[in-house]
């Protein structure tokens, strides 16, 4: 397959980005600043991120939409307000979890984000479910844009009046240069902030915009350390089909509703391990000193019983040290519970962490 | 002054006497990025030519720091386990990364001179 590239590759290339292959696209790691500044910079006054690689899915139709889509994810769609977005995931049959996404309903039906890497097979599964008389479209003639970062309001609010208004988790239509932009105020940092959903042809102006009120571009790599300080999951690293959400520990992100009636892929062994609990839990980890415990990590007990396995790991610079999350036995799962990390042959100390290691100040 | 030699791997040497300082390059850490974990070798350790001697890591990876050079270690630089940061800033004076006795001044000789290695980086960018 052909390498992609976003609307915005030129301008990532004149402001000296480092590109790496991610899910099928040439995407920026980082620009000129580097990866820790690039998060500095995202934690203290804002930073845009070129995340158009993302499947923006669009779903119409009536009542038997919300049937269907309820079958493979577990939110509570019947009650989601217009402009309203949850945080869920698409289940298999075994409660393993296909991809996380937000879902936000519109006065058609649904859009949903969906990772970049899975985006194609989760429309497939989705569609599985879907009945003749419900459209769908990836509507690649849009850009994502999200714009991070404490400043990210007082910014937008200058470009696109009442911006402000939103609240955490919802979104509305704003009208931008004849053109409609879909603005939610949400995003993976841990900051307040806005995803931003344009047509192509207008995104290079609202770059051009946001980079003469001073916000930097930021990479995946400072991505990576901001949602890993914000205890948010990657997917093919934190969660995957064969992780439910119990033992991913989102057990708050399958609606009560939903958990009480089911009816949803998975449901049974959901529903079991939500009375018994699970058998492993995904937990933060903070490695002792400046030791850095990257993926595949492996995790002991302090008498030397293995126990788990880290899924992400790096330096999180606003908490000025390692941090990392992984899968352990649950009983080992208690915050302040030592642990060893095996790390180049040799054991090393840390703790189970709470999460987030960063906390978040989202506008609610 | 002392005269410098590179490796392929991007490590620098110099040497004073029969006592080597080994180090790793600006153009390494350009590449690596932002550093923000170093561990270097217990004194004592013997270490082979182009064998793993010490450990660097930055947001994105970790890397191997191979010794140029074959002998023991005498001095690991501790600053530069407290503040990995200070790599990136001078990584070809203040934060070298380990000194050691060589056993075979030959193997100093067949490294590369600056100019010979800043055609290598040239020619093999990444």
């Amino acid at each position: 397959m052909q390498v992609q590239k976003t609307a915005l590759y030129n301008i990532h290339k004149n402001l000296g980005a480092k590109f790496v292959p991610f899910a099928g696209y040439e995407m920026p790691i980082q620009y000129k600043d580097g990866i820790v500044k690039e998060h500095i910079s995202t934690r203290t006054y804002a930073g845009f991120f070129d995340v158009s690689h993302m499947g923006q899915f669009f779903l119409e139709g009536d009542q038997t939409l919300t049937e269907a889509l309820e079958k493979i994810i577990p939110a509570d769609l019947k009650s989601l307000k217009i402009n309203h977005s949850k945080y869920s995931f698409l289940l298999n049959n075994d409660g393993g979890i296909i991809d996380d996404l937000i879902v936000t309903k519109n006065e058609k039906g649904f859009c949903i984000i969906l990772n970049a890497a899975c985006k194609d097979n989760d429309i497939k599964q989705i569609s599985r479910y879907l009945e003749k008389n419900h459209k769908q479209l990836l509507d690649n003639d849009l850009s994502l844009i999200a714009l991070q970062g404490p400043k990210s309001v007082e910014i937008l609010e200058k470009l696109i009046p009442s911006v402000s208004n939103l609240k955490f988790m919802t979104g509305n239509n704003f009208n931008y240069e004849n053109e409609n932009l879909y603005i939610t105020r949400s995003g993976y940092t841990g900051e307040d902030g806005f995803e931003i959903s344009i047509p192509n042809k207008k995104v290079e102006k609202l770059i051009n915009f946001l980079i003469s009120n001073e916000v930097k571009p930021i990479g995946l790599g400072a991505r990576d350390t901001l949602r890993l300080e914000a205890g948010l999951c990657l997917y093919g690293h934190d969660l995957n089909e064969k992780i439910n959400p119990i033992e991913a520990n989102l057990k708050w992100a399958i609606a009560k509703k939903r958990k009480e009636l089911g009816g949803f892929n998975g449901w049974n062994k959901i529903k079991n391990l939500l009375t018994n609990g699970s058998e492993k839990i995904r937990v933060g980890i903070k490695p002792e000193g400046k030791v850095i415990a990257r993926e595949n990590t492996k995790i002991f007990s302090t008498d030397n019983i293995e126990i788990g396995l880290v899924t992400s790991g790096t330096f999180g610079p606003s908490v000025n040290a390692p941090v990392a999350m992984g899968y352990v036995k649950s009983n080992f799962a208690e915050i302040g519970t030592p642990i060893k990390l095996e790390i180049r042959g040799k054991k090393y100390g840390g703790k189970i962490s709470g999460l987030p290691f960063y906390k978040k100040s989202y506008f609610k | 002054m002392s005269e410098k030699k590179f490796s392929k791997k991007h490590e620098w040497v110099s040497l004073e006497g029969d006592e080597a300082t080994v180090g790793i390059t600006k153009h390494a850490t350009e590449l690596l990025g932002d550093i923000v974990f170093a561990e270097v070798p217990d004194v004592g350790k013997s270490v082979e030519k182009e064998g793993q001697a010490a450990v660097v890591e930055s947001t994105k990876a970790a890397s191997d720091v191979y010794s140029p050079i074959s002998g023991e270690i005498t001095e690991g630089n501790k600053s530069i386990v407290d503040d990995p940061s200070s790599i990136n800033k001078d990584p070809e004076g203040a934060s070298w990364f380990f000194k050691l006795k060589v056993k075979d001044k030959e193997e100093f000789n067949s490294l590369m001179s600056k100019d010979e290695y800043d055609k290598f980086c040239k020619e093999n960018p990444n």
